[in-house]
């Protein structure tokens, strides 16, 4: 994939998605502003959900060994997968020797990360998507362009468009003459849908917290579609990243109150199902859950970047990231955008690709992600401690052109023998240029600067030489 | 804090920072002016260079350790170090003890340590130091003011510009319409993205504009360089000056 700003290019030149996103995160924005606002103690609560799930991170072998036991003991299979094939192949396995060609799905992260959907489609078994968000997307075989609004970029024209013309191949068909009133819209998914609640056996899901103590898991959603997925089929598949556990139900509280007002910006959200392995005659009589590590333990293991683990996945650094914000999500080449994704994509795969090692320069460090995170990441200190791992890496090797650049610049600054001389140079060219105050556009590099901008022209006389000046070299 | 707490202060070094000193010389010319009109008697130690931000943030934290080194050791003697620019401060005081760190040098620690929390930004000096919000300062133009995003999130300086600004004889002072959003500017993103820091300039740009505003305003000449030169690209006849200029311009030097 390219990197970050050539794929950035594309997304500034949709005007459309850009006049959308706009829209979308300005919108969520001063919602979750307004509803943060309402809780006295907000900062307590942020550093309360920090602690716990530091808490875990530090001991989560024992964690994850307890949640093994609570889930084995009140009915439930535990499975293990180091990477996305492995937890793949386990999904795959279990949906196969219940001889179905096709399950539903409640919206998760997990598997979108290991693309799951693919993995199925490739043995000829469909995977419907039951979030409205996701099933926009998947029916426009497009990609998530937002964590929790996965069709943010998509206005409801266009829904209606992709409603017409997609929902007939797959299913129930869209009513004649749908207009692109919500209600509609919203009317035809609940149609396609239902048929597919109603017909499905087995169910996969993510879990947004499992507990440790008692072996529950957690899903918060908005529509009610992920309750309908998680108590009509017989089978119910889970796939939960290893880092979210929580020690305690009492534990729960805190992310109870973070999550809701962070991501949609509602003081509770509609449909909050926990699940507790399985009970006779009630719900799922058979519950996998796929503990996934792909990758979350070499997060674990840097020491630095093992608080991006505490991620509950609220998209509250999205909408208020004024590069995603205009870049749009699929920039990102993940299924994690924005600031969260900028560093927990590369942490996840490693910076070996262009793209992974440009992502944490997909930044320009402002700081709006950490004020608004309710677990309190330090996302610009992460992608700085990124591209020092990024530069590193690439220490040793055939040096690149900002490689020497930087260190030449390093040699000249710690010496102001050196550095007054560069001045010397600069001020030099100053008085070559006459009276002019801008330069115009320039060659390469700096074109990068003045395509759209002007360049300040050097001063004749650096402040340095005016102190001596006016202050002489002894006054210091 | 009161005016008292200047008495504690007995030697203050103007760090100018390098983009000043080499291209934006008036921003520390006008530091100077104004802490001189307080009767502060300020120092520039010739040793000072580069606080090394622009490695940092760029990933290249060895090539910024020895500019950590030097700048310890050029500004240790003071009491107070005052900078015109919110991001080279916010450099020391929370990039520095990370860097001492992986120098491995504990001494270096120590040094960061004690030195980082004597840097301030000019409006936190001014107001938090001196105690001062009136700083007799005459500037009569319709005045606009940026946040710069490492003043407002990385050093939490708060209102104390606005503060200052407001009492600025003759001064119109307007709000920016989303004023704490980024500028796009970003150090290296400015060049690494170039095509998404100018999407977020001209938004700025925009909103400068709506406020029919003379002056543009802020603590960093390296934002008002991106904004600036967005609007000289677009011929805007908008001004970009440091918050440093217009509390020091005065009836008789005006800026």
């Amino acid at each position: 994939m390219p990197k970050f700003p050539s794929m950035a290019r594309d997304g500034l030149a949709n005007t459309q998605q850009r006049r959308n996103l706009q829209h979308a995160t300005h919108t969520i924005r001063s919602k979750r502003a307004t509803v943060v606002d309402e809780v006295p103690d907000w900062e307590e609560l942020r550093v309360r959900g920090a602690a716990v799930k530091d808490q875990v991170l530090a001991h989560l072998d024992d964690y994850l060994v307890q949640l093994e036991a609570s889930l084995t003991a009140s009915g439930a299979t535990v499975h293990w997968a180091r990477d996305a094939d492995e937890a793949n192949r386990i999904v795959r396995d279990l949906v196969q020797a219940k001889e179905v060609d096709e399950l539903v799905k409640v919206k998760s992260m997990a598997t979108q990360e290991i693309e799951l959907n693919e993995a199925l489609e490739e043995v000829g078994i469909s995977a419907w998507e039951t979030d409205l968000a996701e099933l926009i997307v998947q029916l426009g075989h497009d990609r998530p362009s937002h964590i929790l609004v996965p069709a943010i970029h998509r206005n409801r024209s266009e829904i209606r468009d992709i409603f017409r013309e997609e929902m007939g191949a797959v299913g129930t068909p869209a009513p004649d003459g749908l207009t692109d009133e919500p209600t509609d819209l919203a009317e035809a998914a609940r149609r396609h849908l239902r048929e597919k609640f109603l017909r499905a056996k087995v169910a996969v899901s993510g879990a947004n917290f499992a507990v440790a103590d008692t072996g529950t898991l957690v899903v918060l959603e908005s529509e009610g579609n992920g309750r309908m997925c998680l108590t009509l089929p017989e089978t119910l598949i889970s796939v939960v990243g290893i880092e979210k556990v929580v020690p305690t139900w009492e534990d729960l509280d805190v992310f109870m109150q973070l999550l809701p007002r962070s991501s949609t910006g509602e003081r509770m959200n509609p449909y909050t199902s926990m699940w507790t392995g399985t009970t006779e005659g009630d719900g799922p009589q058979e519950v996998h859950v796929v503990l996934l590590d792909n990758g979350r333990t070499s997060v674990l293991a840097d020491e630095v970047g093992r608080q991006a683990l505490r991620c509950i996945r609220c998209s509250a650094c999205l909408n208020v990231c004024p590069v995603y914000e205009r870049a749009g999500g699929h920039a990102y080449g993940s299924v994690y955008p924005g600031p969260i994704g900028a560093i927990l994509t590369p942490q996840l795969r490693g910076t070996s690709s262009p793209l992974d090692q440009s992502l944490p320069y997909a930044s320009s460090l402002c700081g709006a992600c950490f004020d608004v995170c309710p677990v309190r990441i330090q996302i610009p200190e992460l992608l700085v401690h990124l591209r020092t791992q990024v530069v590193d890496e690439h220490r040793g090797g055939r040096p690149s052109a900002e490689g020497v650049a930087m260190r030449t610049a390093s040699w000249m600054f710690a010496d102001h023998r050196r550095y007054e001389k560069a001045q010397r140079a600069s001020t030099m060219s100053s008085k070559l240029l006459g009276e002019r105050t801008t330069l115009g556009r320039l060659p390469w590099p700096a074109s990068s600067w003045s395509g759209a901008r002007d360049a300040p022209a050097p001063p004749r006389e650096t402040f340095r030489q005016w102190w001596v000046r006016t202050h002489g070299s002894e006054s210091r | 804090m009161t005016a008292s707490s200047a008495v504690a202060v007995q030697r203050v070094a103007l760090f100018a920072t390098c983009f000043n000193d080499t291209m934006f010389p008036e921003a520390p010319k006008a530091t100077v002016r104004l802490l001189e009109r307080l009767g502060i008697s300020v120092e520039f130690p010739l040793e000072q260079t580069c606080c090394g931000q622009m490695f940092t943030n760029t990933g290249y934290a060895d090539e910024a350790i020895p500019l950590v080194r030097s700048f310890v050791k050029t500004f240790g003697p003071y009491d107070a170090i005052v900078a015109p620019s919110g991001s080279c401060v916010g450099s020391v005081r929370e990039q520095y003890a990370s860097l001492a760190t992986r120098a491995g040098d504990a001494g270096l620690s120590r040094d960061v340590d004690q030195l980082a929390p004597r840097v301030y930004e000019l409006s936190e000096f001014l107001v938090n130091v001196l105690g001062r919000t009136d700083v007799g300062a005459y500037f009569p133009h319709r005045t606009t003011y940026h946040p710069t995003c490492h003043s407002l999130r990385m050093l939490r300086v708060g209102d104390r510009p606005q503060q200052l600004l407001s009492a600025v004889r003759g001064i119109t002072l307007v709000d920016l319409p989303q004023a704490a959003e980024c500028c796009g500017f970003g150090g290296t993103f400015a060049m690494k993205n170039a095509d998404v820091s100018v999407a977020m300039g001209s938004d700025k740009v925009r909103h400068v504009r709506e406020t029919q505003a003379e002056v543009l305003v802020a603590g960093d000449n390296s934002c008002l360089a991106h904004i600036g030169g967005l609007l000289g690209r677009q011929r805007a006849g908008v001004r970009t000056l440091h918050l440093a200029e217009v509390l020091a311009s005065t009836e008789e030097d005006p800026a």
